[in-house]
């Protein structure tokens, strides 16, 4: 095959779950791979929150809609010739097999590279693939691929229920679930048909409780192949492999079956002809089948193949970092022709590319679910993908990995010790008491839920029964349960405490579990008597080949173990705090920050310490830093990894005393932040602003006083913990008042609420969340939202643009959508948000970055501007790798080098608001609702969105359409609309009915908006609130697609708010547009009249290029 | 303390750990396997006689023991070495914790050492000798290592091979195989591993195993249409009989008259080798694994493989009627090799797998291609 000269490389576009930063890992590295090679490469994304779209990790970078009509513009502007598809998720192979289909690739001339077109749709069909796998010999499960609902039926009196529906072409398996009664079946079925852009889905016969085992495998274009990796599910079958908590290598299959499974993964690639990576799920029985009948020494275990995602993956993703073998990277020069043996081994750097890595650990993965946002979400886990996110953890014991995993699952800090308080009921020795009461079902507290259980004397046995989960597994849950009891009973020696770390046991949890009356009742107790003892973490290299070559890679995780493999390197270096799994609130923009942060140490000659839990991120690829430790972001790991990192000539240090490298937490979201506190108590140096000023900006009493100090207004409200006072403080200032429990991230339980009988009912819930904590009552204003982010080295402040929110206060920044530049102030207005901001960096002592919130009052046009202040984060916020892309200033670049001790102006910049660009960039947020049943998806002051895309243009119009078209929230001409208006937005909303109409779409309404309509002189189809009532009704009209959109305003709280549930869920599973707000309906409507955009890289909008005078 | 065990090396260094398997002392060459899986066919397999093997894997044990997995009728190993045994196996297969395999069976091993460090030493150091001992001082046990026979010099093959010869029929050893018409093939056994006969039994094969010092004559008298020269443990320069019986075989004919095919696997590779004058050396740590690539010179195909030895071949001196057809792309010593004249062939990885990757398989049906003729 000959070599492309340049490729076009399609992304994964927003992060959604099922589909979360490991796409721009992949990305990334594949642009690496491929420009190493002498190729140009050529980069659609949608996304720009990812380090794949930087200038510098392709040639040409276009962060445009993922639409097939954008990447033709493309493609015959940029006439590439070839196109790598199996690098952006199923985002990506979709739009290849679409482009295929529209004949572009023929029209222009794009080869489609790697794993050729033909193979991809034998994977992606279910029936084609099922053809296959008979062919060469290979077992399925019994099943049938329907397209009907009639069909459907016939299908399932064949093969009996239970049975697993899966719908063809769909993200994380969105759509599809188990069905065990022929309700659920009519149900699923019919979801899993509508979730189908092509309208099929499989049923097959359900495998539950069998084992669940993937493999990654390599093929390149000369026909070699190799396995990277193998994972066992603790979960059986049943729940999504995002879901499942995951195991590699795999534990409880012997050679012969490791080795049975191996050899079908190999044989399906040759037959599909994948070249570059693949993923091949199994499911493998737990023991033989009755009435079944084996090869005549009976050693066969009995197997199904599940399915192949013929692409790099998520699994891939976890492989890569489970064993070091790049697997992007490898796939990616793969796609431009090299064979496994023509690429270098990267880690021991002579070995190659063909070979198979062996681990001499044990890794564990664990999902991050966004259950904690979603109290009312459905928690059980399944077929369908719900995880935002995911942790892994490595150690040398399985026990030691898991606990370290849920270190770093940093959910209200739980150990494994949590328990459900629900759970104290059940009776301990009383197994029936136990099962009735701890629900071991498959949800994300499954894995406490069973701790609790043995922990209440059920057996291992008992539970692999009921759950189905393997024996080994819960042997060593039994083996934590055990050494939990000698904790707690026994004094505490070097030889126990020993044990106790071997198999992952927290200094919390050993002074949790230690006799407080003793010692070691604290945890920092704890850690000097360990220290005391020389029990110190000993941290061991990912080196993909157990120790049997010397490799030089700069990855490592702890154990307790006697040799230490990361001895410390002399000279200034700087350790970087990560953010930690993706959730929502924390998104990958944070990884983003670090990568940067570690960049700009390198290039300022200071060595770089990543730190990170999360294997998905281009920050823990190994090239990222100069040493990256895979570990949980909690105090005791990082205070070690400092401890071990203690060396001559460190920054700041004194001649040729050691000294324990700083720590830089701007960047890791909250997660790195919350450990400013801990890391300055123990004495060490946190570079950038200090702790002070971050406790300045968190602590409400101390930041009042500082902004009355500045002189710059803020809301009026107060901080309560007396249900009593809260309606005082309110009356006092006036509803609406904005509620919310002190110290919680992405505005989680924040409402906003409008009467007394409201704010009794949210402080009865609330007080019980917060323990006791203060409940923060403010003055709910609604105007103009504005977000600013700046850069302070103590003496100036670089601030390099405003942004302004489309949807007005009240809705999370995180969920608005952000316009850069701000195009409705007025300029005494900006001079005002300049100088406000420019004073607060200086007077809360920035050294870094620095984000605020504010919200800028409507009649403030003509008299003097009134900005309040609403929020100020001293850190890197969400909107830095937004703001830097389309502004073009290095924000964490310049600010790590602030932390350094380089003033702005020594970088080149003066203080003052950065020059305003010529051009027009729209953030958008990108829910996963479709995927989290029972969540209400309306828009307000708590967060909720997974992801963010970018619209990008000379004109406003034009920025606004592509970020809806690539948020999936466009507009069609004459689309017919639904509308459901709360009284409160009425009056705002007839500008908006005029307007659909004039654009010549259908109106539906429902009983009182349909009254507003008419009264408008324009026609309306009446449709029932609620089923039941009449028909058609708001789920019959959606669901039957007679609308291609929804508008529906919400009243209150609570009850009211159920009346629009119905509304909102069923659009959201149609996957029709809903917009909860009447701003975002606005702008829709306004980009949609003007309906044009350009497409053009990214750096020529920055430059100018073609700008319309 | 009393429950303690240590392992030493040669050179001083000792590991403390727990002791799991029988209550012995054991002395032996010290090498490391880095397969994830597949402990019971490594510590069955002869190859590894004379030797306390290291596995690399931290969690061994997790299957248990079965009937299945014996790739020899005894535990081979000297002694056993892993950071963690599992006690609680989960297997429908398991018949037996690992710790209670190895108590019964008499074979010594250690727990809870840390194995990556011991790699760490193999592998910078070489291989050395080693002991598994408890309750004498490191200056004691050290003595009495060093009294012990040195792993190099001796020949190992003699004690693992069979006595008598013996066939292999519905998966399992048969005092007689039955020809029936079927090719057959002789077996040298220098320490093979029963899937080789298992292997050529499901091709279709009748097999014969014949003990290692077995002459020239009687193996002939067999009446073989093909000879593969399996692995074993130790040395190949030790095995002058070996090489003579290789080197006889090697001008021999089948009973239709035809030149005689051979496979050599392993120590019959390097035996073989040495009977078409190529030198064989130490390996400073050896090839012990299910992860080795080796590359085909021929198709540059490259294949995942099976590995355990200790020894290579040196094909400076080969003779110019053979050629070496596949190097290890980890380290280009020779992996394999074939005669440009004669149907004979040979690969120093473990084409019957057991344990490690199966896509090997292919080359025993190259050489049953040469058998059938």
């Amino acid at each position: 095959m000959t070599k492309p000269t340049k490729v076009l490389i399609i992304g994964s576009g927003p992060i959604v779950i099922g589909q979360a930063a490991e796409f721009d890992y992949a990305g990334t590295q594949a642009c690496k791979s491929v420009r190493e090679e002498g190729v140009i490469t050529v980069l659609v994304n949608s996304n720009p929150a990812t380090i794949m779209t930087d200038e510098g990790i392709a040639d040409i970078v276009y962060i445009e809609p993922l639409t097939v009509e954008v990447l033709e513009r493309i493609i015959a502007r940029e006439r590439p010739d070839g196109l790598l598809p199996t690098l952006g998720g199923q985002t990506g192979l979709n739009l290849a097999v679409e482009l295929a289909d529209a004949g572009v690739l023929e029209r222009y001339n794009v080869r489609l590279l790697g794993t050729p077109l033909e193979a991809i749709r034998k994977a992606e069909d279910r029936e084609l693939f099922k053809q296959l796998l008979l062919e060469i010999g290979e077992p399925v499960p019994r099943s049938a691929s329907v397209s009907s609902m009639e069909m459907a039926w016939q299908e399932a009196e064949r093969l009996g229920l239970p049975l697993v529906v899966r719908p063809a072409y769909t993200l994380g398996g969105t759509g599809g679930g188990v069905a065990n009664t022929r309700e659920e079946f009519a149900e699923i079925c019919a979801g899993g048909l509508a979730a189908s852009p092509i309208n099929q889905v499989l049923i097959e016969q359900s495998l539950v409780g069998w084992k669940e085992i993937e493999y990654e495998v390599m093929r390149d274009g000369a026909g070699n192949c190799i396995t990277v990796c193998n994972m066992e599910n603790l979960d059986p079958m049943g729940v999504h492999t995002g879901d499942s908590i995951v195991v590699a290598p795999s534990q409880t299959l012997t050679d012969k079956e490791y080795q049975m499974l191996r050899s079908a993964s190999l044989k399906i690639i040759r037959a599909l002809g994948v070249e570059g990576g693949c993923n091949v799920q199994f499911g493998l029985a737990p023991r033989p089948l009755q009435g079944e009948r084996y090869s005549p020494d009976g050693i066969n275990t009995p197997y199904v193949v599940i399915e192949v995602n013929p692409r790099v993956s998520r699994s891939s993703a976890l492989a890569s970092k489970a064993t070091g073998y790049p697997i992007a990277r490898v796939a990616a020069k793969i796609a431009v022709g090299k064979r496994l043996d023509e690429i270098t081994n990267q880690v021991t750097g002579e070995s190659t590319a063909a070979f198979e890595p062996a681990l001499d650990y044990c890794v564990v993965k664990i999902p991050r679910w966004p259950f904690d946002k979603f109290a009312g979400g459905d928690r059980t886990i399944n077929t369908q993908m719900k995880a935002t996110g995911e942790v892994m953890a490595i150690g040398r014991t399985f026990e030691a990995a898991l606990q370290k995993a849920v270190r770093s699952w940093e959910v209200g800090g739980r150990s494994l010790l949590w328990e459900d308080p629900a759970w104290r009921l059940a009776e301990a020795d009383s197994p029936a008491s136990v099962l009735d009461h701890l629900h071991l079902g498959p949800t994300d507290q499954r894995l406490w839920a069973v701790m609790a259980a043995l922990r209440r004397g059920v057996t291992g046995r008992d539970i692999a029964l009921r759950t189905g989960i393997d024996l080994w597994f819960l042997s060593k849950l039994e083996k934590l349960v055990a050494m939990e009891r000698r904790l707690l009973g026994e004094p505490l020696t070097p030889v126990l405490m020993r044990d106790a770390k071997r198999l992952g046991f927290s200094d919390d949890q050993i002074a949790q579990l230690g006799d407080s009356s003793r010692t070691e009742g604290l945890p920092e107790r704890v850690r000097a008597l360990r220290k005391e003892w020389g029990i110190v973490p000993a941290y061991k290299m990912v080196d993909t080949c157990a120790a049997e070559f010397s490799a030089a890679t700069p990855y490592f995780y702890s154990s307790y173990e006697p040799e230490n493999e990361a001895l410390p390197e002399p000279g200034p270096k700087a350790v970087v705090i990560g953010s930690g799994p993706i959730r929502i609130g924390q998104g990958i923009e944070f990884d983003y920050c670090s990568v940067h942060a570690a960049w700009a140490l390198d290039e300022a000659g200071v060595k770089s310490v990543m730190v990170n839990s999360n294997p998905e991120t281009v920050s823990t690829d190994f090239d990222t830093s100069d040493r990256l430790y895979f570990e949980p972001l909690d105090e005791e790991s990082l205070r070690n990894i400092l401890e071990n990192e203690e060396a001559p000539g460190g920054l700041g240090a004194q001649g040729d005393h050691p000294s324990m490298p700083p720590s830089i937490v701007q960047f890791g979201g909250q997660t790195a932040i919350n450990l400013a506190g801990p890391l300055d108590r123990a004495g060490q140096a946190i570079l950038g602003s200090s702790v002070d000023s971050i406790d300045l900006a968190e602590d409400r009493r101390r930041f009042e006083g500082l902004m009355d100090h500045l002189g710059i207004p803020q809301p009026p409200g107060a901080a309560i913990t007396v249900t009593g006072d809260a309606v005082k403080v309110a009356e006092a200032i006036g509803y609406p008042v904005l509620v919310r429990p002190s110290y919680v991230l992405g505005g989680r339980a924040m409402e906003i609420v409008h009467n007394d009988a409201d704010l009794i009912e949210y402080m009865n819930n609330a007080v019980g969340i917060s323990e006791g904590r203060p409940i923060l009552i403010d003055k709910y204003l609604d105007g103009k939202e504005v977000e600013v982010d700046a850069l302070c080295d103590g003496e100036r402040v670089l601030i390099p643009g405003v942004m302004e929110h489309i949807e007005r206060a009240g809705v999370h920044s995180g969920d608005s959508m952000a316009v850069y530049p701000a195009l409705n102030l007025s300029v005494r207005e900006v001079e005002t948000l300049v100088d406000y901001t420019t004073r607060i960096a200086l007077g809360m002592r920035v050294r870094g970055l620095m984000n605020v919130q504010y919200v800028v009052m409507a009649e403030s046009g003509a008299g003097e501007p009134q900005v309040l202040v609403l929020e100020v984060n001293p850190r890197a916020s969400r909107t830095v790798p937004f703001l830097s892309k389309v502004t073009g200033v290095p924000m964490v670049r310049i600010a790590t080098h602030i932390m350094l001790g380089r003033s702005l102006q020594s970088q080149g910049y003066d203080g003052g608001l950065w020059k305003r660009q010529r051009l027009v960039a729209v953030k958008a947020p990108v829910f996963s609702m479709a995927k989290l049943m029972g969540v209400d998806t309306y828009l307000g002051p708590e967060m909720k969105s997974t992801g963010e895309v970018m619209g990008i243009d000379y004109t406003f119009e034009g920025a606004v359409i592509k970020a809806l078209l690539s948020s999936n929230l466009a507009l069609r001409t004459g689309d017919p609309v639904l509308l459901s208006i709360a009284d409160r937005d009425k009056e705002e909303a007839k500008a908006i009915i005029t307007a659909f109409h004039n654009l010549g779409s259908p109106l539906y309404a429902t009983e009182g908006t349909a009254r507003l309509v008419e009264s408008l002189g324009v026609p309306v189809r009446l449709v029932a609130m609620k089923i039941g009532e009449g028909h058609p009704d708001v789920v019959d009209v959606i669901r039957g697609r007679e609308v291609g959109a929804v508008v529906n305003t919400i009243t209150g709280r609570r009850n009211p708010l159920r009346d629009g549930f119905e509304i909102r869920r069923t659009a959201t599973e149609a996957r029709i547009p809903c917009f909860t707000s009447l701003d975002t309906v606005r702008a829709a409507l306004h980009s949609l009249a003007y309906g044009d955009y350009r497409v053009q890289p990214l750096r020529d909008y920055l430059a100018g290029v073609d700008r319309p005078e | 303390m009393a429950d303690n065990a240590y392992l030493i090396l040669s050179d001083g260094t000792s590991f403390e750990g727990e002791p799991f398997g029988a209550p012995a002392w054991a002395s032996g060459e010290v090498v490391f396997n880095t397969s994830m899986t597949g402990y019971q066919e490594v510590l069955t397999d002869p190859s590894y006689a004379g030797q306390i093997v290291v596995m690399t894997y931290p969690l061994i044990g997790n299957y248990g023991v079965n009937e299945h997995d014996f790739e020899s009728r005894a535990v081979q190993v000297r002694g056993f070495v892993v950071r963690e045994a599992c006690d609680e196996p989960s297997h429908w297969l398991s018949t037996s914790t690992l710790g209670d395999f190895l108590k019964a069976r008499g074979i010594p091993a250690i727990q809870g050492i840390d194995t990556r460090a011991l790699t760490r030493r193999t592998r910078t150091q070489g291989v050395m000798m080693g002991a598994l001992t408890n309750g004498e001082t490191l200056p004691q046990a050290l003595d009495r290592l060093e009294s012990q026979p040195a792993y190099d010099g001796t020949d190992f093959v003699r004690t693992v091979s069979t006595n008598a010869p013996y066939g292999w029929e519905r998966n399992r050893p048969v005092m007689r195989a039955r020809i029936g018409g079927k090719p057959h093939v002789v077996v040298v056994d220098f320490g093979l591993k029963y899937n080789i006969l298992r292997i050529l039994a499901e091709k279709g094969c009748a097999v014969t195993a014949v003990p290692a010092t077995t002459q020239l004559e009687q193996v002939l008298a067999l009446r073989p249409d093909g000879v593969l020269l399996s692995p074993g443990p130790g040395d190949p320069a030790l095995l002058e009989y070996a090489v003579e019986l290789a080197g006889g075989l090697l001008g021999a004919t089948t009973p239709g008259g035809k030149p005689l095919p051979m496979m050599g696997i392993c120590l019959g590779h390097q035996v073989l080798a040495r009977a078409l004058g190529a030198d064989t050396f130490k390996l400073k740590f050896g090839h012990r694994g299910a992860n080795h690539p080796v590359q085909e010179l021929a198709s540059g195909e490259v294949h995942i493989t099976s590995q355990n030895h200790g020894y290579a071949v040196d094909a400076a001196r080969l003779t110019k009627e053979a050629e070496v057809t596949h190097l290890s792309l980890n380290d280009g010593t020779v992996e394999g090799l074939r005669h440009r004249r004669l149907p004979v062939l040979s690969i120093q990885y473990h084409s019957e797998a057991s344990p490690g990757p199966r896509d090997n398989v292919y080359i025993f049906d190259r050489f049953l291609e040469m058998v059938r003729g």
